[in-house]
């Protein structure tokens, strides 16, 4: 767990990260908040509100008296979101910290060439 | 939501001292609780006055409805596990653990067993010849198999070592998941407990100064190092919580602050660090009592 953020975004932003890598398929059950809490041992309201903040975006849905399930199309909204927030939490700290170092755009273009022919 | 506790303009003074002052707060159902701050700040007095041990110089306290001092109502829904109970001097655990249900009546004597043995208990031998650490063993013991509505732990780990702590979460965790109720946890390991917290209440100097959800003191202080000059420019006006200085550079602590301030640190070439809830309770009791006036 990260100290600065609150802990429910971060379980949020987990179980999108098992959305996205397909270890959750859609239409698969989800862990309960009280399975999330014991296993990372974390108070299960804190849990719980992560697992509602994914319920009102539409990626996770409750059947009731059953559990938590992704949501069909769960996958293609998590990468949406995701995308949109590229720009600014990645593109962005790239572009300044390789203006600091005196990076051109031309070798930082090289450099994400040669990271991903690796 | 429902409210258990409601405490009104509590002061406890013993002659001259006061432990507590003017302290007003309240306790929700089903929740668990940090009451966090310093040695003799004032944690014990305020839950030895919610359990009725003491009486209030000045004040109301309401628990479940009523006035906890010598009220059997009250008391038998609430269990309070002190940092050093004593018992008799022929006790072993095994009469504490058989004493028990007939004061808690949700008692679990199933759920004792397996504390038992998660915890290696000797049930045998008097209390009085067990360590430290067994001896605290006892006191958690009763405390998660009495499932009092109303728990309240102080300090309940003396002499624990860090397995046996653990255990004490995750037993606290999995119970209060099946069973939920109130459990008010008062404790120095603050980093060690702070996921398992939903609210936050901080007491210095017999005043309460936090009274928060957990989640939102979360990210509620940065921590701003850089050249001294460009953090000072950066920090005017904003609310000081802490301050360092070595040599040119200074590290400071604020409060939050939001995406436009966070890029304007980057610009400038400031590191901005997240501070834990430990830290963020060091630094906001450290503080002299001046500066405490100017924030309430």
């Amino acid at each position: 767990m990260d100290e600065g953020r609150p802990i429910f975004v971060q379980i949020a932003e987990q179980i999108e990260n098992d959305v996205i890598s397909g270890a959750l398929p859609e239409e698969t059950q989800v862990p309960s908040t009280n399975e999330f809490a014991a296993f990372l041992r974390i108070n299960p309201a804190t849990a719980a509100k992560g697992v509602n903040l994914l319920v009102d975006e539409g990626i996770l849905y409750k059947k009731r008296g059953i559990g938590m399930f992704v949501a069909e199309g769960a996958k293609a909204r998590v990468v949406a979101k995701r995308r949109e927030k590229f720009q600014t939490e990645y593109v962005r700290p790239l572009v300044e910290e390789a203006a600091k170092l005196g990076i051109s755009q031309s070798q930082l273009t090289e450099m994400i060439r040669k990271e991903d022919s690796e | 939501m429902t409210t258990i506790v409601q405490v009104t303009g509590l002061s406890k003074r013993f002659g001259r001292f006061t432990a507590v002052d003017d302290a007003s707060f309240s306790i929700e159902e089903n929740r668990i609780y940090g009451l966090l701050g310093r040695n003799g700040a004032g944690k014990t007095t305020i839950m030895q006055l919610l359990t009725g041990q003491d009486f209030p110089t000045e004040g109301e306290i309401s628990v479940f409805g009523n006035r906890p001092a010598e009220n059997a109502a009250v008391l038998q829904n609430v269990c309070f596990i002190k940092e050093s109970q004593r018992y008799p001097d022929d006790f072993t655990a095994k009469h504490v653990f058989e004493a028990a249900p007939w004061f808690f009546p949700n008692w679990d004597s199933e759920f004792a067993a397996r504390l038992i043995s998660d915890f290696r208990l000797p049930l045998k031998r008097r209390i009085k010849k067990l360590s430290r650490g067994q001896t605290s063993a006892v006191g958690v013991i009763v405390g998660l198999a009495s499932r009092a509505p109303l728990t309240f732990f102080d300090e309940p780990y003396l002499g624990l070592d860090a397995v046996a702590r653990q255990t004490f979460y995750d037993r606290l965790l999995e119970d209060y998941a099946e069973h939920p109720r109130t459990v008010v946890l008062s404790t120095h390991l603050i980093d060690e407990v702070a996921n398992l917290l939903e609210h936050v209440i901080v007491i210095d100097d017999g005043k309460i100064i936090i009274d928060s959800d957990a989640d939102a003191l979360r990210g509620s202080a940065t921590t701003v190092a850089g050249l001294a000059s460009a953090v000072d420019g950066f920090v005017a006006g904003r609310e000081v919580l802490h301050r360092e200085t070595i040599g040119g550079f200074a590290s400071v602590t604020v409060g939050p602050l939001d995406a436009a301030a966070r890029a304007s640190a980057a610009e400038q070439g400031l590191e901005l660090s997240p501070v834990s809830l430990q830290q963020l309770i060091v630094r906001t009791t450290t503080g002299s009592e001046s500066e405490w006036e100017d924030k309430s």
